[in-house]
């Protein structure tokens, strides 16, 4: 136990895996997964989509349906509880021990295991220097705030090196401003650490910036795997268009190698067609001068976000189309606008 | 703040209800350390009413005492792990279980007493023993230790807290006694007092079930009021008060809301208590 590393990274398979409960819902759909060794999958979705089951399926707090198993590299733990997994798990609400100061929390996985006084205050010194709250060691657990909670139950389940680390929604119940600063952590932490990761989250930014591969769940399915950039960029279809970021969806007759619609065209390559339904994130859309602009409308509502602002611009299909612009000026309700479709940022969902 | 009249008429009236309640207790108390009653004061103090008492019940109060403590033993024993069961799988059967636990309260301690005798009255050797007082007391008490628990144990997500020991290995027992039993100490504290101060002083139950054997302290005093002189009955008082005020007090401190070490250890429950969630979840 000299280093925080870990083994090469445990390999987590689910096949065939539901699960309904007592009361006959079923909160998950046969699912059939696997989770590279050291890969960091996220699991996306609403409340009730599934995906914290999923995670207690695979840190052994539920038992699958018959049929269904769980692999960690080629073991199958599916009779096992989770004493039994080895497995790091950090709850939404820490579940961290009130009769313990965060010293005592941090080395309770180790006195279970029997390591010997002297190497398990080796191992939470290290904990504390890792997660940055040496000072913290003699505090109990209500004088501590939530993102120090945080770091103490990260601290606790790493501290037993385990195969696997789970997590559910770990930075929900914190602020937005620590919210992002923590995700960077935590990120750096799960790669300098190699272990395989599950990480539950509803926040799509959230996903985006820790996932290796994101996995969104809607009804107890995974409706489509992928990394990042695919889940964003080439959507499989409407649910996860519109869960992760907004998008603009605009339909119109394909006639001339355009897509025309009320007010304008957009140069589409396709065959000609009656009806055709295009999809574009909001960032897509440029803002252009209104002489020989391909669409044009009305600017209904802005909105500044301090980083970007966005527009919601009328008259250019029935519903507004969402624009996000950099630019730094102040836009008139009424203004017209001229608008242009980055080229190849056209996404189709099988017509 | 200026404090009017309204205030010192009702300081006054609490004072006067006090007194109306405290008063006969310290004529009591006097009495026993007094020669004569019915000379009153002016005949002296002694203390060989006292020393009388002693000697004729100090058996009496040493199996009072014994059997508090086993009384205690056994709630403890039986009734936490019982609190924490119940406490784990809320449900109609848990309930009706529940109810069951709570009846020996509601029902008056001559009936549960008559009910013991008609079903273990045939084993002799067991119907005069301490043991059968014992089992009367446990049923009289169990109840307060597992209300007393399972009051905690509501109070605090103790769910997520075992599945979090599980996640780092922790099999049931060690959950139990590591995690469960430790954030359930206020609860257990209070249980504890509660069942040895009214083990102490039951009378009800025991009145029933008592042999010459087997007196209790209650029943000791009952029988020297009844049978010997007032200043004697009057000095067992005294005694009896000598060793339930210190547990009053702990009970006070320990048990209610307002008192400092409960109020403490709630403190540290409610505060290590998850965040509220920002969006459902």
């Amino acid at each position: 136990m000299s280093s925080p590393a870990t083994h090469g990274g445990t390999r987590i398979r689910l096949v065939g895996c539901g699960k309904t409960f007592a009361d006959g819902t079923r909160a998950l759909d046969d699912t059939t997964l696997e989770i590279q060794g050291g890969e960091t999958v996220v699991f996306l979705g609403p409340s009730g989509c599934g995906k914290t089951t999923l995670l207690r399926v695979i840190a052994g707090l539920e038992t699958p349906d018959p049929g269904g198993r769980v692999f960690f590299d080629d073991e199958d733990v599916t009779a096992l509880p989770i004493e039994q997994r080895n497995v790091g798990m950090v709850f939404q609400s820490y579940a961290l021990f009130p009769n313990m100061d965060v010293e005592d929390n941090i080395a309770y996985g180790l006195k279970i295991r029997k390591v010997p006084a002297e190497q398990r205050a080796r191992r939470v010194n290290e904990m504390l220097e890792l997660t940055q709250i040496e000072e913290l060691r003699g505090r109990r657990i209500h004088e501590l705030s939530g993102g120090q909670r945080q770091r103490v139950a990260l601290a606790r389940a790493i501290a037993v090196q385990p195969r696997v680390l789970l997590l559910d929604e770990p930075l929900t119940a914190l602020d937005a401003l620590l919210r992002e600063r923590l995700r960077i952590e935590v990120d750096l932490l799960l790669h300098s650490l190699g272990i395989t990761s599950a990480y539950v989250t509803h926040d799509q930014s959230e996903a985006m910036a820790i996932g290796d591969r994101v996995a969104v769940m809607n009804r107890g399915r995974i409706v489509q795997v992928g990394t990042p950039r695919e889940t964003y960029f080439h959507p499989a279809n409407a649910f996860v268009a519109d869960f992760i970021g907004t998008m603009n969806r605009v339909r119109g007759p394909v006639r001339d190698g355009a897509i025309e619609l009320p007010g304008g065209r957009i140069p589409w390559p396709g065959a000609a067609a009656d009806s055709i339904e295009v999809l574009f994130r909001p960032s897509d859309a440029h803002i252009v001068p209104l002489e020989g602009a391909p669409l044009r409308g009305k600017t209904t509502a802005q909105f500044f976000l301090g980083d970007r602002t966005r527009l919601h611009v009328s008259e250019i299909d029935s519903e507004p189309i969402i624009v996000e612009t950099t630019e730094h000026r102040e836009f008139r309700i009424g203004e017209p606008i001229g608008l242009s479709i980055e080229p190849g940022a056209l996404l189709t969902l099988g017509g | 703040m200026r404090r009017g009249l309204n205030f010192y008429l009702q300081l006054g009236f609490a004072l006067l209800a006090c007194a109306f309640l405290i008063v006969p207790v310290l004529m009591s108390m006097l009495a026993g350390v007094t020669v004569n009653y019915f000379q009153g004061i002016s005949s002296g103090l002694t203390l060989r009413w006292i020393v009388q008492v002693w000697a004729m019940y100090s058996t009496t109060i040493y199996r009072s005492l014994a059997i508090a403590l086993g009384a205690l033993v056994v709630t403890l024993v039986a009734g936490v792990p019982a609190a924490y069961v119940l406490a784990k799988r809320p449900g109609l059967t848990t309930r009706l279980i529940e109810e069951s636990l709570m009846l020996p309260i509601a029902i008056p301690g001559l009936a549960t007493a008559l009910a013991l005798i008609i079903t273990y009255g045939t084993f002799r050797d067991f119907r005069t023993s301490s043991l059968f007082i014992l089992v009367g007391h446990v049923l009289y008490t169990l109840p307060f230790m597992v209300r007393a628990v399972l009051a905690v144990l509501s109070s605090i997500d103790f769910r997520t807290l075992e599945e979090g020991a599980a996640s780092l290995g922790a099999g049931p027992w060690q959950r139990f006694f590591g995690i469960i039993v430790p954030n359930a100490r206020a609860g257990i504290i209070a249980g504890a007092l509660t069942v040895v101060t009214l083990s102490i002083g039951e009378f009800n139950l025991t009145w029933m079930l008592y042999t010459p054997e087997t007196m209790t302290l209650p029943v000791g005093l009952a029988d020297s009021y009844a049978s010997m002189r007032l200043e004697m009955g009057s000095a067992y008082t005294l005694i009896f008060f000598v060793m339930i005020i210190p547990l009053l007090i702990l009970l006070q401190r320990y048990a209610t809301p307002r008192g400092k070490p409960r109020a403490r250890m709630q403190e540290e429950l409610t505060h290590a208590r998850p965040l509220a969630p920002r969006q459902g979840a």
